[in-house]
């Protein structure tokens, strides 16, 4: 069988694994904000050496979570190359109508890059070491407090849980159903746009139609099984905060706030005051 | 008190023909009926309409003496479960527990309460060892047994299987008839399987052949077979067993109808062997 | 078409923690004009098999190229090529033409109603012969194409072809399906579960139709099957998967003499063969073909001998 594995969750037993996952959303945050901070490539180098801490500990290779970046690469590119073309500078080594390549736009299109190196690696981070239904707990426990003013955060998850569940079925559907009109002649590789669209109905109308039978009868098995939205339901999964992950929230919170620290005093080095 | 009960029930999806017509039919504390009848004959309809899923165009319908309707949906879907045919399309979540928990939690048990009705669900459906997996890896049979434990963990007294075989391979259909029988004998719940392979009737206590919406046999399995002519007129095909039962008459050999293998081939032994040695 | 495996292995996901060997050194001929069955648990590798055989799975190029592969290690042979030949058609190399071979190869997958599209059953059916013809077919040539593969499957084009495929009944809805693949009159047929979800009724008529196929258009037709007795009643040959491997590649009537091994392998035997084993057990020796016809004939006659 041909196993549909989806997201990025990179199945092995470690630390960052283990974690809580809102303790990993938390932090992923307050590392964003890290990097927002960083002002120079100092700033950088020390959110750097904190993202190499977690996946040395994650045991996921570096290799396979900097291929995280390749999903991004065009948007990475597009970055720099508009800011090192449209940015003047004081140091202009070429310039051409609007276009214009500058000394400080090549260094503020080359720290951009970094920035958006780091915040796609950290994310990516996060994906490779929870799992989509513990992710899912996770937002559903953070957005707890939203219950306080009306909005159904148990229902979105109980929406977020199904969809997360129905992506393999769908996606082997998808699979299958494309591969049935392959064998009819049909192909959507190949060919200019107009045909590659016309290739893309006989894939999309049947998994619509399937999308909502099998919505149709998941609601039924749920109706069944006494799902009422309005009810007060319990949950038998609790997120519990284990030793390790107080060991990790202050090992976590330390490096992410002596990073911050950093940041803050290098932006006051580096604004003239 | 009967488990469920049909008085008099009319259903139809729109304007057409009546999908279930005039309907009485009735299903004792305990028992295990089967429920035939080729596709399209109304047997789903059955099912959806004694769980409160349809409502019915006219007749009355009580399960365990509380008649279904709006006001009692919760309180019937307790202890009225159904298990629907496609495996891929019941569970909620992705891990076994999981989605075994899902109706526990919607009734708000305790946790641990919660807790114990997934180890007992999924030891009845021999379960237990895949606690943890994924559940779009595991076969169609163990999906199904996944699904059979969802509806268990609400602690029902009366199951419906509506056509949950019919999707899978036979090894699948076996897993899901030997965990339905045991529920039955052991657990002492009310089942009604609903299906199209009259193999699987012979389990039953008692089977009913539905057709255009109406009940048109009734009877022990055994006498359900023995009826060849009469179920083929209900788009019916006689199983493997009975076709061989019946060719082996017509070439001479005096055997029985009968579902069983073993006794079959002690009548045949009978019958072929006796002068021979 | 002869279809040729040798040495024919597969991997999903190569190299990463979700690895599944789907096949492991298949070696497997299948005949022309053979109705070949093959056999095997879910993950035996047997869909995996079947969908090699019109492309839609492919060779990895590289492995071919890889220098390593042919040199033989110290005092063992060389790792023998892969072979994979449908006809003539060498699908093991890249110069292929994929799109010739799927319209000489036609594969209906499990439940194939579920992959209707069209607003017309008409257009449905023609959807396959329209990706396939090297020109632009006219109304006339492509409504007695359609017309033809919805009479074999035994469907009446005056009643069904304008209807949309949505409004059928299930039975019909995969005649129609059937016929979406058929309508260019492949020489080899190949279906996944061909009689699935079915009732027993529904079962019967769809086999009956495939040998029809079998006689009249398609010269060699491939059925993957769980149900051991289909096979035993239909197949001239059926292949057992396991594992990703072919354990057996048998007529059923030498394949379901093996009774001890089958089970041993998780697998069922169908009916007939379960009472031929419960009446040895008591003595009597039925050598039938396994199909109920030859099985009530066979004990027929041997009461006949001993009387």
């Amino acid at each position: 069988m041909k196993d549909v594995s989806f997201g990025q969750y990179y199945p092995v037993k470690s630390f960052v694994h283990n974690m809580d996952p809102r303790l990993k959303l938390l932090f992923l945050i307050a590392y964003i904000v890290a990097i927002f901070l960083a002002r120079n490539f100092y700033g950088l180098a020390a959110c750097l050496v904190v993202l190499l801490l977690a996946i040395a500990f994650s045991r996921v290779p570096i290799l396979k979570v900097l291929r995280a970046i390749r999903g991004v690469l065009f948007l990475v590119l597009f970055t720099a190359v508009i800011n090192a073309f449209f940015r003047t500078g004081e140091t202009v080594y070429w310039q051409y109508g609007i276009l214009c390549v500058s000394k400080e736009g090549i260094v503020f299109s080359a720290f951009l890059v970094c920035r958006l190196i780091l915040l796609v690696t950290c994310s990516s981070m996060l994906t490779y070491t929870t799992t989509p239904v513990s992710l899912t707990d996770g937002i559903e426990s953070l957005l707890k407090p939203l219950t306080w003013i009306k909005i159904p955060v148990h229902i979105l998850a109980d929406v977020m849980s199904i969809a997360l569940r129905m992506i393999p079925v769908l996606m082997e559907e998808t699979e299958r159903i494309r591969s049935a009109q392959k064998a009819r002649g049909g192909d959507i590789e190949g060919g200019g746009l107009i045909k590659k669209i016309r290739a893309v109905v006989p894939i999309l109308v049947p998994l619509i139609l399937s999308a909502f039978r099998r919505a149709d009868e998941l609601g039924d098995a749920m109706d069944a099984r006494c799902y009422m939205a309005s009810k007060k339901r319990t949950k038998y999964k609790k997120l519990r905060f284990t030793w390790r992950d107080l060991i990790g929230f202050f090992v976590g919170a330390a490096l992410i706030t002596g990073v911050v620290l950093f940041n803050v005093y290098e932006a006051f080095l580096w604004l003239p005051v | 008190m009967k488990a469920l009960e049909f008085r008099n029930v009319s259903f139809s999806y729109g304007k057409d023909a009546f999908a279930i017509r005039n309907l009485n039919f009735s299903v004792e504390e305990g028992e295990f009926v089967a429920v035939l009848g080729h596709n399209g004959s109304g047997k789903s309809t059955l099912a959806r309409l004694s769980d409160g899923l349809l409502e019915a165009d006219g007749g009355e319908i009580f399960a365990l003496g509380m008649p279904v309707e709006q006001k009692n949906l919760y309180e019937v879907r307790k202890n009225v479960g159904i298990v629907f045919q496609n495996p891929d399309n019941q569970a909620v979540a992705s891990i076994v527990e999981d989605d075994v928990a899902f109706g526990a939690e919607n009734v708000g048990l305790p946790r641990e309460e919660i807790g114990k009705r997934i180890d007992f669900a999924l030891k009845a459906v021999g379960m237990e060892t895949h606690r943890h997996a994924t559940i779009s890896r595991l076969s169609g049979g163990q999906k199904q047994r996944v699904a059979i434990a969802g509806v268990l963990a609400l602690k029902p007294k009366v199951m419906i299987l509506d056509e949950s075989t019919a999707m899978l391979d036979p090894r699948g259909r076996r897993e899901i008839t030997d965990v339905v029988l045991r529920l039955n004998k052991e657990e002492h719940i009310t089942v009604v399987l609903i299906t199209h392979f009259l193999e699987e009737a012979l389990l039953a206590d008692r089977a009913v052949v539905m057709n255009k919406g109406e009940i048109v046999m009734e009877g022990t399995p055994a006498d359900i077979f023995s009826r060849h002519e009469e179920l083929l007129t209900y788009n019916l095909a006689l199983p493997r067993i009975g076709q061989i039962c019946k060719g082996l008459r017509e070439g001479g050999i005096p055997v029985g109808d009968t579902l069983d293998v073993e006794k079959l081939a002690e009548e045949i032994a009978q019958c072929v062997s006796s002068r021979s040695i | 078409m002869r279809i040729v495996a040798e040495h024919l292995s597969y991997t999903y996901n190569p190299k990463s923690p979700f690895a599944v060997k789907a096949l492991d050194d298949v070696t497997l001929t299948i005949e022309e004009g053979e109705f070949f069955g093959i056999i095997g648990h879910t993950g035996s590798g047997k869909s995996t098999f079947v969908q090699h055989l019109n492309g839609l799975i492919r060779l990895p190029a590289s492995k071919k190229r890889r220098p390593k592969r042919p040199k033989a290690k110290k005092g063992r042979p060389a790792p023998p090529a892969t072979v994979l030949t449908v006809g003539e058609f060498d699908l093991s190399s890249k110069k292929t033409d994929f799109r010739a071979l799927r319209k000489r190869v036609g594969m209906v997958f499990q439940y194939p109603e579920y992959q209707l599209f069209a607003e017309t059953v008409k257009e449905d059916v023609a959807y396959g012969l329209k990706n396939f013809s090297d020109k632009k077919l006219t109304p006339a040539e492509t409504e007695a194409a359609v017309r033809a593969a919805l009479e074999i499957v035994g469907l009446d084009y005056g009643e069904v072809a304008e209807k949309s495929p949505f409004d059928l009944s299930g039975g019909q809805k995969r005649r129609v399906a059937i016929a979406g693949v058929i309508v260019t009159k492949p020489e080899v047929l190949i279906l996944d579960e061909p009689a699935a979800g079915l009732d027993p009724l529904g079962k019967r008529e769809v086999m009956e139709l495939l040998h029809r196929l079998h006689r009249e258009w398609c010269k060699t037709v491939v059925i993957v099957s769980h149900d051991m007795d289909e096979i035993a009643e239909n197949c001239t040959r059926a292949a057992v998967f396991s594992e990703g491997r072919v354990v057996y590649a048998l007529p059923p009537a030498s394949l379901f003499k093996m009774t001890d091994e089958l089970l041993a392998l998780g697998l069922d035997i169908p009916l007939t063969a379960k009472l031929c084993a419960a009446l040895k057990e008591r003595g009597i020796e039925v050598d039938c073909d396994f199909t109920v016809e030859d099985l009530i004939r066979k004990v027929v006659a041997l009461k006949g001998e001993n009387a």
